[in-house]
């Protein structure tokens, strides 16, 4: 589970932020901006892709990837 | 009873100078939107009214009054001038949608120099082509935004100067930027205004096209007449409002709406900066008490999308007034705001050329859901044959929407391409590029874009520019790039795209390229989909058939395929 943070954490870092802003596991991703709503579709796909998933859209809104915690609890959601 | 009274009445003795008298401007004397966005409304007695309520991330709020906003400016304005900004020299606003942003757009206009705001979510292939294009002379940004500029500051020599707001000390500044903190500046009480005309230039906004790179629409000062009436008539605002524009002023929206025609209208207005949830914006709705509330159809639906239940947690009774822009409102988000707030969004059609509302639903009139309303008073619009450019005389045929030129916050050309200007007008006629047809009571009903531009989430993207950022790409040999239909954006941008040899489309391949446009552009240009082909459509002389892929995501009609090249 902490691996599992730690992958997307660093995803999250390496993708979406461009300064030294510190990004925690339950920093606000969405509702603090740093994430936008179009680029939450390559933050999707990125966890699709990685952990071999499908997650439907309606799922996928802004409140469940608003931090690291968040996503990785909707990933855990369809993890077999 | 609200501003405009009877939509009637009005187009019967209709006449910009209403505007004018209203504003006490009289034609040839000196109009300047800085001023009367702050300096005049204080002398209107209103000096100690709140202006501007801020809210940024975790709920930190700052609240400006008409004073303070008239100081900040002036101070901003005097700095500008220190570093010696010229009146009509390009000033860039790239940032998030912090305080500085829109007092800094008060202060460049002050000063008579042209306000250039940008999107902060370009990326850096974005910001360059516009700050090129416009020789811009200054940007001011935010330290998060100061990396985009670095990496291709050096191709920019034009760019004198880059003024970081929030600068922090203990790190060393680059390369012509220079740390300006508005708070620990002395405010500048006394100002001279640069006393710039009507035809004096104003604003820069960029907006793209089918073809070529994205273009600066030109706006001067006497827009003010037409944002400042369109604010009062439709927006309907009034003395008490609390007023929220969702827009980013790195649109026009957010800067004709977001910015002139609150401060001009002399409302306390609320700016929420934190990215989009259904929960934060109701309860930022709730704390603030907003009762006039002006957004896009996308975040509409992503409310509508969030559910009942959500609307239910808070009480937002306070809402008295509701409008929507930036892509055709579908009759069930009327209804179901109707439902939800007890009264609907009123769906206002213009764009970044036209800057102000042209054809809208008014307060009081009949709405009809999914229309776009009837022209303004002082608008003439028609819809036109596509081929004779002549007014159809038929109600529910479909043509191009047509307006007369002549309004006040008409854009006045494309910066440094007249030409492309001058192919917007067709016997006498503005083409704003939009088709619809008009019934028997006038009402005008959108119908889609005359051609690729893609309009997603109330913003156009040109495909020109998303594909010539894909063939950047190392294994992208060619690409196509068209609009797909989207329950929430309207469109969203979808890409076809033909691999060089020895690349073979996977799921790592399409979310690198996904990421390399979103980097280069910006997150609204990235492709939500790819789809990877052997080749792509071409006309016999090698054109790239778009209409052939669009048709297809469309589910319509292909169409005529004769000049189609043979496989």
């Amino acid at each position: 589970m902490e691996d599992m943070k730690e992958v997307v954490r660093e995803y999250v870092i390496q993708e979406y932020v461009e300064d030294d802003t510190e990004i925690k596991y339950d920093t606000p991703l969405i509702s603090g901006g740093i994430v936008d709503s179009f680029s939450m579709v390559s933050l999707k796909r990125f966890l699709e892709n990685k952990y071999n998933i499908s997650i439907p859209d309606d799922k996928a809104t802004p409140e469940a990837f608003d931090s690291v915690n968040k996503i990785i609890t909707l990933v855990n959601e369809f993890l077999k | 009873m609200s501003h405009i009274g009877s939509y009637e009445d009005r187009i019967k003795h209709f006449d910009w100078r209403i505007a004018e008298k209203e504003l006490d401007y009289t034609p040839g004397s000196i109009i300047n939107i800085g001023w009367y966005c702050s300096d005049r409304i204080c002398q209107m007695g209103k000096a100690e009214k709140k202006a501007l309520i801020w809210e940024g991330l975790g709920g930190v709020e700052k609240t400006y009054t008409y004073n303070d906003i008239r100081l900040a400016s002036n101070t901003i304005g005097h700095f500008l001038r220190g570093l010696g900004i010229q009146p009509e020299d390009r000033v860039c606003l790239f940032m998030d949608k912090i305080p500085e942003l829109y007092l800094g757009f008060l202060g460049i206009l002050k000063i008579g120099a042209i306000a250039q705001p940008l999107f902060s979510a370009f990326g850096d292939e974005s910001l360059f082509i516009r700050l090129e294009n416009a020789e811009t002379r200054a940007i001011i940004t935010q330290k998060k935004h100061v990396p985009k500029v670095r990496k291709i500051l050096d191709k920019m020599p034009f760019l004198e100067f880059v003024i970081v707001v929030d600068h922090d000390p203990a790190k060393p500044l680059g390369e012509r930027e220079i740390s300006f903190h508005l708070e620990n500046t002395p405010a500048v009480d006394e100002f001279e205004v640069h006393p710039t005309m009507a035809e004096s230039p104003s604003v820069l906004h960029y907006t793209s096209g089918t073809t070529g790179q994205p273009k600066g629409v030109k706006h001067v000062h006497y827009s003010l007449i037409s944002q400042y009436l369109t604010s009062k008539w439709v927006l309907d605002l009034q003395e008490d409002d609390i007023y929220w524009c969702t827009a980013d002023p790195g649109w026009v929206t957010g800067t004709s709406y977001g910015i002139i025609g609150a401060f001009s209208n002399g409302v306390t207005q609320c700016v929420l900066d934190a990215g989009f949830s259904a929960e934060a914006w109701y309860r930022f709705i709730q704390k603030h008490r907003i009762s006039m509330w002006y957004s896009a159809p996308t975040a509409i639906r992503s409310l509508m999308k969030a559910g009942e239940e959500a609307v239910r947690k808070f009480d937002l009774s306070s809402l008295r007034h509701l409008a929507s822009v930036g892509e055709p409102l579908n009759s069930e988000a009327v209804i179901w705001s109707e439902r939800m707030f007890g009264k609907p969004f009123l769906d206002t059609y213009w764009q970044t050329e036209t800057g102000s509302m042209v054809i809208t639903n008014f307060p009081d009139m009949k709405i009809k859901p999914g229309s776009m309303g009837k022209p303004f008073p002082g608008i003439e619009a028609t819809v036109v044959h596509p081929e004779t450019y002549e007014p159809i005389r038929e109600s529910g045929k479909v043509g191009l929407i047509a307006i007369k030129p002549g309004w006040p916050a008409m854009m006045r050309t494309y910066w440094r391409n007249d030409e492309a200007f001058r192919n917007k007008f067709k016997n006498g006629w503005y083409l704003p590029g939009d088709r619809s047809s008009i019934d028997a009571e006038g009402y005008f009903w959108f119908v889609g874009r005359d051609d690729d531009v893609i309009n997603t989430g109330g913003h156009l993207v040109s495909p020109f520019e998303v594909e010539s950022a894909l063939l950047e790409h190392p294994a992208v040999a060619e690409s196509a790039v068209v609009a797909k239909p989207d329950f929430v954006n309207m469109e969203v941008v979808k890409a076809f795209v033909s691999l060089k040899p020895g690349n073979q489309g996977s799921k790592e391949l399409d979310l690198e390229i996904m990421n390399f446009v979103r980097k280069k552009l910006s997150p609204l240009a990235m492709p939500q989909e790819i789809e990877f082909v052997d080749s792509l459509p071409k006309t016999r002389s090698g054109k790239i058939m778009r209409r052939i892929l669009k048709a297809k995501e469309w589910g319509e009609e292909i169409g005529d395929t004769s000049t189609l090249e043979d496989d």
